[in-house]
């Protein structure tokens, strides 16, 4: 039993010591310099299209583990369309509008031919992979488009003037933090500290089991130390990137659908059984729809996070980003075979990949060494998840062993 | 007296909480054909998986001495190197391959390194004759039908140098022409010096071919019956599978009303969604009333469960047609989803298959066919969802340290109870139980039976599908007798005994 809660322990939390494990060893290698502030900032500012490709992928992950592989060129399509409307000096929310639009209509697509034709989804999105790459070069001539107008980078994160506005300046002592960022950071993590403790006696109350306190305890104030961390490293340097809102918001839309509605509950459903969810019901083919179709709302949003960082588009944009954030789901636990996952697996997966990159580009490791380390990790997340489950499954088989001999010692 | 070829000496083999065979003997003698028959579950595959290795030496105690020597099978590559092979109820030919490579696959001819191609058609082609097969070797199995493909299964057989043949259910998916020849076959074999073991359900086939008749009921040997000696008949053998004792195995219901009728279904027939000749249900026609509990026997294969699933939303089968009426007003469903709004409820035979998301929690499976029930729009609303989750293990007692227990970890009898939960949530007026305490063991039956009892004192309708007769008899008002796609008999349960149902499906049987 005390093996078994070890093993529980494990399999929750690893990535989760893993990521500790490579923070630390990253900087101790670099002598720190991983830990500046501004390495911090553009972590996040660098990844944020992993962590929104990422939770788009879950989606279809959950759903059996179908991937789409087309998200990198949507992001370059969506992108492409977008720097050209803004070259034109067109409103940006146009641009906005017409880049979701686009990515909403490229999922629809997806969707249709994986959930009613019941094309294998590899290959539909291989499909996609080409054909809106292609589609990406054809609009854009093969030219790189600039991006100047300063609303657009501004609220979508690109250039210099990123940040949220330190509106508290000139409030209180002067300081070379940014106060607004304090502020912030403190807001949210006394606001979730205090929710998590109102919450727990609202649960007791109707009598539900509850972690016990100590537990409860421990693991919020390391998530207020986490806040409080980062809080403090984004307020040395230049305060809240915009992205970060951005980023915050997807993750916490999507964190609220995949356990909370009832689409959230469908896609695990239809990955961990999907006949036993037909015959619940539930319309199995529009779940793989809707999961295809966020993703290439997400897909679009990406676009738009992309061309605000690069201040600008070229056909060659967003290659590979669809590996990155199939990657990010597995290293954050998503099981390839559907049903098993979760908004916070991908935020770890996507934060270890982006650390590990970051810190080997400070710490000056060849190019080519990196992807091998990459793919490296990866083997490692997925080898620790097949383990656990052989494990599982092991421990099972011997207790029906038992079994049976108890009951061939009665005959 | 021939030689003894194989005999088979206590074998007792035990799953988790069931004892599957208890001190088994078979004794097969060279040259005869020996068939085994019983009920579903008796023990009859069990029996032969043990014979030809599928479960290994030592997962089982006994002796099997084959050819005047004690074996140890480890697997089936062992059983086949000493002549010993088995031919599968489901066919394991490969569609895509031809003839001849199927009849290789594992065995190829020609060295490791370079498949001698000819070699495998010409000795292939010679199999074949022997089957009194025709096609070429080089057709593909998908282009010849599931007669010819069981005579493949034999050549197959044949190929691999086999001395002692296991055919489970060779006949079940054949027509009677295919199964005539079949038997034939098998007589011919046998005059060839072929030792056979059949396992049958079809009793006039086996009166018709075997020289001896093992009867298996609960997991023991029960008789012999030799053909040039002793009574062979239908009825003999009947007696001999259904012959044990009823007990106060089932909970009586008491006073329980039966109402108006609930549902009725007319002129029923769906075809089979890949062989579309096929009728699986045939000019069907039943009902059921308020607060009645109504069986449905029929051995494995009767149309049973695709009956059921083509009532509940067409989920399975194409060509429906037919009349369903639901409190006296005629519906047309087309998916489950519009059958579970009308109130109907189908709790799959197949749990882990058709039924449970074993990888979520209880909770969230109880709640699966009745999302609604707990949200508001398309927002969950947690708290109430626990809530009913709870009730629902108090109320059926379900062993289980939480409702966040993930189903995969539970116990057959408790994933039933989970199962029954979701349906019973989704507030149905007919359910329809397939095989509802399948795997299941004694004592989470009876609870099972208890809940069917409370459903029917609710006055839902009950369609209770299963094979095994005790339990239809004990359970039900009223028995419809499948077989072969058809209704083939219906009798109050005061009039029902083992016998006169198994009368049924035989007098049915011969007449096709």
């Amino acid at each position: 039993m005390e093996g078994n809660k070890v093993l529980n322990f494990l399999r929750k939390y690893m990535m989760l010591i893993a990521m500790v494990v490579v923070v630390i060893a990253f900087s101790i290698i670099t002598g720190g310099k991983t830990l500046f502030p501004q390495n911090i900032n553009n972590l996040i500012s660098q990844n944020a299209y992993v962590f929104v490709l990422g939770t788009g992928m879950l989606l279809c992950i959950l759903t059996g583990g179908n991937i789409d592989l087309s998200v990198g060129s949507v992001v370059c399509l969506a992108g492409g369309i977008g720097a050209i409307i803004l070259e034109k000096n067109l409103p940006w929310p146009l641009a906005v509008v017409l880049m979701l639009v686009m990515g909403l209509i490229i999922g629809m697509w997806h969707g249709f031919w994986i959930a009613y034709v019941k094309v294998p989804p590899f290959i539909a999105t291989l499909v996609g992979w080409l054909a809106f790459r292609g589609l990406a070069n054809i609009i854009m001539g093969g030219y790189t488009y600039s991006i100047t107008d300063e609303s657009f980078l501004k609220i979508f994160g690109g250039g210099d003037a990123c940040y949220v506005p330190d509106f508290l300046a000139n409030i209180g002592p002067a300081s070379d933090l940014n106060k607004t960022c304090i502020v912030a950071g403190a807001i949210i993590a006394i606001g979730y500290a205090v929710y998590t403790f109102i919450n727990r006696s609202r649960l007791i109350k109707k009598g539900y089991k509850v972690d016990s306190i100590i537990s409860v305890v421990i693991k919020t104030i390391l998530i207020v130390a986490v806040i409080g961390w980062l809080t403090y490293k984004l307020a040395s340097y230049k305060g809240i990137p915009t992205v970060l809102i951005w980023i915050a918001l997807v993750l916490g839309i999507f964190a609220y659908i995949t356990t909370k509605t009832t689409l959230g509950r469908n896609l695990y459903a239809v990955g961990g059984n999907e006949k036993a969810t037909r015959l619940s019901g539930i319309n199995t083919k529009m779940v793989m729809f809707s999961a295809y179709t966020l993703m290439g709302l997400l897909a679009g949003f990406a676009g738009i996070l992309n061309i605000a960082r690069l201040k600008g588009s070229s056909p060659n944009y967003g290659m590979g980003y669809e590996m990155d954030a199939i990657a990010a789901c597995f290293i954050g636990g998503a099981s390839a075979y559907g049903g098993t996952g979760s908004i916070g697996g991908v935020i770890i997966g996507a934060a270890l990949m982006g650390i590990i990159n970051q810190g080997m580009v400070v710490a000056n490791t060849p190019p080519n060494y990196q992807t091998v380390v990459k793919g490296i990790v990866l083997v490692l997340a997925v080898l620790f998840d097949v383990i656990m489950q052989m494990r599982r499954k092991g421990s099972k088989k011997t207790a029906a062993a038992e079994t049976t001999e108890k009951g061939g010692a009665k005959a | 007296m021939a030689k003894v070829l194989l005999e088979m000496n206590s074998i007792t083999k035990t799953f988790p909480g069931v004892k599957a065979l208890d001190n088994v003997n078979l004794k097969v003698e060279e040259g005869e054909i020996h068939a085994l028959v019983g009920e579903n579950g008796a023990g009859k595959s069990t029996l032969m998986n043990v014979l030809s290795g599928i479960y290994p030496y030592g997962s089982y105690s006994g002796d099997i001495i084959y050819d005047g020597e004690v074996c140890e099978f480890h697997n089936i590559k062992d059983s086949e190197r000493k002549g010993i092979v088995i031919i599968h109820q489901e066919l394991a030919l490969i569609p895509y391959m031809t003839i001849g490579e199927n009849m290789f696959l594992g065995n190829e001819q020609g060295s490791k390194w370079c498949i001698d191609w000819n070699k495998t058609y010409a000795e292939a082609d010679k199999y074949l004759e022997m089957v009194g097969l025709t096609d070429s070797s080089k057709t593909l199995i998908k282009d010849i039908g599931t007669g010819k493909q069981q005579l493949v299964e034999i050549a197959k057989a044949l190929a691999k140098h086999a001395r002692l043949l296991i055919l489970d259910e060779p006949t079940s998916s054949l027509n009677e022409t295919d199964s005539k020849a079949l038997l034939d076959l098998m007589k011919k074999l046998k005059s060839e010096g072929m030792t056979m073991i059949i396992i049958s359900h079809k009793l006039n086939e086996v009166s018709y071919v075997a020289d001896k008749i093992t009867v298996v009921r609960d997991g023991s040997t029960i008789e012999t019956l030799d053909a040039t000696t002793d009574d062979i008949s239908e009825t003999r053998i009947i007696k001999g599978m259904v012959g044990r004792e009823m007990t106060d195995r089932f909970p009586k219901r008491h006073d329980v009303p039966i109402g108006d009728v609930m549902m009725e279904v007319d002129h029923w027939t769906v075809y089979h969604p890949e062989f579309s000749e096929r009728k699986v249900c045939d000019d069907v026609s039943i009902n059921v009333h308020a607060g009645e509990v109504v069986g449905i026997y029929g051995l494995m294969g009767a149309g049973r469960t695709e009956l059921a699933m083509s009532i509940f939303g067409r989920s399975y089968g194409i060509g429906i047609s037919g009349k369903l009426t639901l409190k006296g007003e005629e519906l047309t469903l087309k998916n489950p989803k519009q059958a579970i709004a009308a109130g109907i409820a189908y709790v799959t035979e197949d749990r882990k298959g058709n039924g449970l998301v074993l990888t979520n929690s209880i909770k969230t499976n109880t709640t699966l066919a009745n999302l609604a029930g707990v949200s508001s729009g398309s927002f969950i609303d947690k708290d109430k969802e626990y809530q009913v989750a709870e009730e629902y293990v108090k109320k059926l007692r379900t062993k289980t340290p939480s409702v966040e227990q993930l189903v995969g970890n539970l116990s057959g009898g408790n994933q039933q109870k989970v199962l029954l939960a979701k349906w019973m949530f989704a507030n149905p007026d007919v359910l329809i139980l397939d095989e509802p305490t399948r795997g299941i063991d004694v004592g989470a039956k009876y609870e099972i039976y208890c809940i069917i009892n409370d459903l029917a004192k609710a006055g839902k309708s009950v369609i209770m599908i299963s094979s095994e007769l005790p339990e239809v008899i004990g359970m039900s008002d009223r028995i419809y007798i499948m077989n072969q796609a058809k209704i083939v008999g219906e009798m109050p349960a005061s009039e029902a005994t083992q016998e006169n149902i198994m009368a049924c499906i035989v007098k049915s049987g011969s007449e096709a």
